[in-house]
């Protein structure tokens, strides 16, 4: 058993840590596709990329239930990690989540099965934070929508394959949508609900 | 010396946590009001306490910060919320918009084209752009879910009709992305354009109302009109008395009980760079100032 004494820490620095992994998160959210970097500062679960627990720490709190895929779910040193440093309660129905932690893209159950929000308060929707391969190598993706001069490129290797046909369901439900945050050891890509895909490699 | 009695930015870190998810959804739904749980802060509601949680929310250490009121660095409330920060998060300070990395503002936008490593704060007294057509939070919420908002147009209409061209001059609606009907806060309809495509993100907090909203970088922002009745920016026609300058917005001082008046720079930031740049206007004390120096020089 775990006891907490063996837990990871948690930010070192509670204060500014949050401050500036929040600004990457916003950042990464007001200019979508671009690439924002976390300056990791937190010990790390297992499974738990450094980016994710950053993102976790400066997020999470009593107030956000919080959704874990079988990847997260499976691993009691991550749960217990999350349970101790936020104490967000963890919930098995995903259609109540604030966030949703995915730790395995493939197994991505469908966006439907989480919160959509309303269409008067569109903004009770889960943000699902995803952890993927890589940022920076993979197939290209030109994205447009708020946020974004033009067109972006971004460059990822990203499970599901079909994400972002997923997402157009987003395109669909507008104002309602998920939000998704990709996290890539501790490099952090938002794709909010008005982004759009214009074209992608292969 | 003692402990600080403070955290950094005054707030604690539950309520930036959630002050922090709320601007994170606002983004993501450019123009829609986001609720908040706003907190008491040591000033009352109507100086910029929603504004105040915003920056609060979002400074860092690195930050450089400006505040303005009504285009103006030096005004009570401008310091004021300056000083809390100077104080309380320790940050640097700025007047010159070039240097600011966070602007927090009450009815302005400055004149100074703003970039990409800047975010603008602000202030806002009534969020909802429908409150004075139909008082009810339910009808209100509902119309921007059924993006119903022919009441804001006939609004626009009575205008024209009692006024013969649209007389709204601040508090202008815009259309966000092409969807929320916004209140841009009670900036002179002057600045409207500079909202559109704008680099810099702009985010929005109302304090009493307890609302956050959220235009993102590079995103359409349409100010409502007619076909034959376009949107018109609204500025007096004069040049500025201190800096000459003709494309900045004014404001109107009097100066005497005989009808004097003088128009100046609502950006005093801006209209002391011109002047330091050598512009002078009809009222400008510059030369005076100059001979002033020649004469201590000589």
């Amino acid at each position: 058993m775990t006891t907490i004494a063996e837990l990871p820490p948690g930010f070192a620095d509670k204060v500014l840590s949050a401050q500036s992994t929040f600004r990457s998160v916003m950042d990464a959210m007001a200019r979508p596709g671009s690439v924002q970097r976390i300056v990791p500062a937190a010990g790390t679960p297992e499974t738990m990329m450094r980016g994710t627990a950053a993102i976790a720490l400066t997020l999470f709190d009593h107030d956000t239930p919080l959704w874990l895929d079988a990847r997260m779910a499976e691993r009691p040193d991550v749960v217990k990690w999350l349970k101790f440093h936020t104490g967000a309660p963890v919930v098995q129905d995903s259609s109540i989540a604030s966030f949703a932690l995915i730790g395995d893209g493939a197994a991505l159950p469908a966006l439907e099965r989480f919160a959509l929000g309303t269409s008067e308060y569109p903004d009770r929707s889960t943000t699902l934070i995803l952890q993927v391969e890589s940022l920076e190598s993979g197939r290209p993706f030109e994205l447009r929508g708020p946020g974004i001069d033009g067109t972006a490129m971004l460059q990822a290797s990203i499970k599901p394959f079909d994400l972002f046909e997923r997402l157009h369901l987003n395109e669909a439900l507008f104002p309602r949508g998920i939000d998704v945050v990709l996290v890539a050891d501790e490099a952090v890509v938002a794709i909010p609900r008005t982004t759009r895909i214009v074209s992608k490699g292969s | 010396m003692n402990a600080p009695a403070y955290n950094f930015a005054y707030l604690d870190e539950q309520t930036k946590r959630m002050i922090r998810r709320a601007i994170l959804k606002a983004i993501a739904i450019p123009g829609y009001q986001v609720p908040f749980a706003s907190r008491e802060m040591p000033m009352p509601y109507g100086w910029g306490t929603g504004g105040v949680q915003v920056t609060a929310a979002i400074l860092g250490p690195q930050d450089v910060l400006k505040v303005i009121d009504q285009g103006s660095d030096d005004t009570t409330n401008a310091i004021s919320i300056r000083k809390f920060f100077a104080k309380t998060a320790g940050v640097a300070t700025t007047t010159a918009t070039e240097e600011a990395t966070v602007i927090q503002t009450r009815h302005r936008i400055p004149e100074a084209a703003l970039n990409e490593n800047q975010v603008l704060v602000y202030q806002v007294p009534i969020p909802e752009p429908l409150r004075f057509l139909e008082p009810r939070e339910t009808e209100t919420r509902r119309m921007h879910a059924l993006a119903e908002y022919g009441l804001m147009h006939v609004k626009l209409y009575e205008d024209i009709a009692r006024f013969g061209h649209i007389a709204t001059a601040y508090a202008y609606p815009v259309k966000v992305n092409a969807r929320y009907v916004m209140d841009p806060s009670p900036t002179p309809k002057f600045d409207n354009p500079k909202m559109d495509n704008c680099p810099a993100l702009q985010l929005f907090g109302a304090g009493r109302e307890k609302r956050i909203y959220a235009i993102p970088p590079y995103t359409q922002v349409v100010s409502l009109d007619f076909e034959d009745h376009p949107f018109e920016p609204y500025r007096f026609n004069a040049p500025c008395a201190l800096c000459a300058a003709e494309n900045s917005y004014l404001d109107e001082i009097v100066t005497d009980d005989e009808g004097g008046r003088m128009f100046v720079c609502s950006d005093t930031d801006y209209c002391e760079g011109r002047q330091a740049a050598g512009h002078h206007g009809s009222l400008s004390a510059a030369p005076y100032k100059e001979k002033a120096q020649e004469a201590s020089n000589g």
